[in-house]
């Protein structure tokens, strides 16, 4: 059963990979559809995780992933600004995961 | 004022480095401003400057980020092959393991290197008494004595003779 | 020759964060989940930034490509540290097939 499930799973990456490079679309459009079911699993976790915690953590790799999804947009596009948002972003996911952390503790913010 | 100085050459060395513009305004403003947090908050972060005048630690450091870079790739490797493999082939557990450092920073430096090298991340610090509690993907076992020795062994000289 | 470096280096970060994905799916409880996360996306990202970097050189887009790659690598340990303590402090137990729990024997 579970071999099966992993089968069926490695069915679907070929084909995505497939269908992605078999249509006619620009590089970067190639790029952010790779990286944009990375996205969509992680919104699942979001959506079944059991505790508390295991939506924080797949918040933070979101965080993560969009600073990816900056670089990839500045790879192609030659604008510095993509990088200056990821960079922005970086600092504001770490510190929003930080605090959330304090929260799930059951400690108030000043201690 | 030692301490100053050196808080004054790191942010302006940071200015530069986000915005790479060598424009005169652009380098009056940050050498205001960094005049300004030298100034203001340089006691605060380092309490033994003597130690950035010794350059030994320096190659030290970079004798260090060739370790850590190599040791990063093999655990990224050895992740990738326990989560694709379709029996998921892992043996978690918390395991309790020795340090000797004692500085802030040669903690946290050792706390993160565990946490990017392969199968090992840090849950908690015991600074007092020197312990560290580590979650491992593959328990190979269970002594205080053998897990340091396979764990923290390796880095745990090289941050040495850096921090301490 | 530089591009073609980039487009590789691009193409093993997307492949890391893809894995790292399926690892927060795949693996039973939090703590698995928060290796195989944090450690292969991190690396991944790191991946794409260092493919910015070749692509452009010690341009203002290269610079600022390895002070993010950086910083990440110095902040994504520190936030996982600080999930993992919460979280075994608020009261999630792990996997079942856990070995040992020396955290929780010494708290």
């Amino acid at each position: 059963m579970r071999f099966l499930r992993w089968f069926l799973g490695l069915v679907i990456v070929v084909a995505v990979v497939y269908l992605n490079f078999r249509m006619e679309l620009s590089p970067m459009m190639r790029a952010i559809n790779l990286l944009i079911p990375s996205c969509f699993m992680c919104l699942w976790r979001i959506y079944k995780g059991p505790t508390p915690a295991d939506r924080i953590v797949a918040l933070d790799i979101i965080g993560i992933l969009i600073i990816g999804f900056c670089g990839i947009l500045s790879i192609f596009s030659n604008r510095v600004f993509y990088i200056e948002i990821a960079i922005a972003w970086a600092l504001q996911s770490f510190i929003a995961t930080i605090a959330l952390a304090k929260f799930l503790e059951g400690k108030d913010f000043d201690d | 004022m030692t301490s100053n100085i050196l808080s004054f050459l790191l942010a302006f060395f940071w200015w530069i480095a986000l915005s790479w513009t060598f424009n005169w305004q652009f380098l009056l403003v940050g050498l205001l401003v960094s005049l300004f947090i030298a100034w203001a908050v340089g006691e605060l972060f380092t309490r033994n400057p003597h130690k950035f005048k010794q350059p030994s630690r320096y190659l030290w450091a970079l004798y260090y980020l060739v370790v850590f870079l190599k040791e990063n790739i093999k655990g990224n490797i050895d992740g990738a092959y326990r989560i694709l493999h379709p029996g998921l082939p892992i043996r978690p557990g918390i395991v309790k393991v020795k340090t000797k450092l004692k500085s802030d920073a040669g903690l946290t430096y050792l706390a993160n290197t565990i946490t990017l090298t392969p199968g090992t991340f840090t849950m908690d610090v015991d600074q007092e008494n020197g312990y560290l509690y580590v979650h491992w993907m593959n328990v190979v076992t269970e002594d205080t004595d053998k897990a340091t020795e396979i764990i923290v062994a390796k880095y745990e000289n090289i941050l040495a003779k850096i921090f301490e | 020759m530089t591009e073609i470096i980039a487009y590789t280096l691009m193409g093993i970060g997307i492949l890391f964060d893809f894995i790292g994905c399926l690892g927060l799916i795949r693996l039973p409880d939090l703590y698995n989940r928060l290796h195989a996360s944090i450690k292969c996306v991190t690396f991944g990202t790191c991946g794409i930034m260092l493919g910015v970097f070749v692509k452009h050189g010690f341009s203002d887009i290269g610079i600022k490509a390895l002070v993010c790659a950086l910083f990440l690598l110095l902040t994504a340990p520190v936030s996982a540290h600080a999930i993992s303590r919460a979280a075994h402090l608020a009261g999630v137990k792990p996997w079942e097939k856990t070995v040992c729990d020396h955290y929780e024997k010494d708290k």
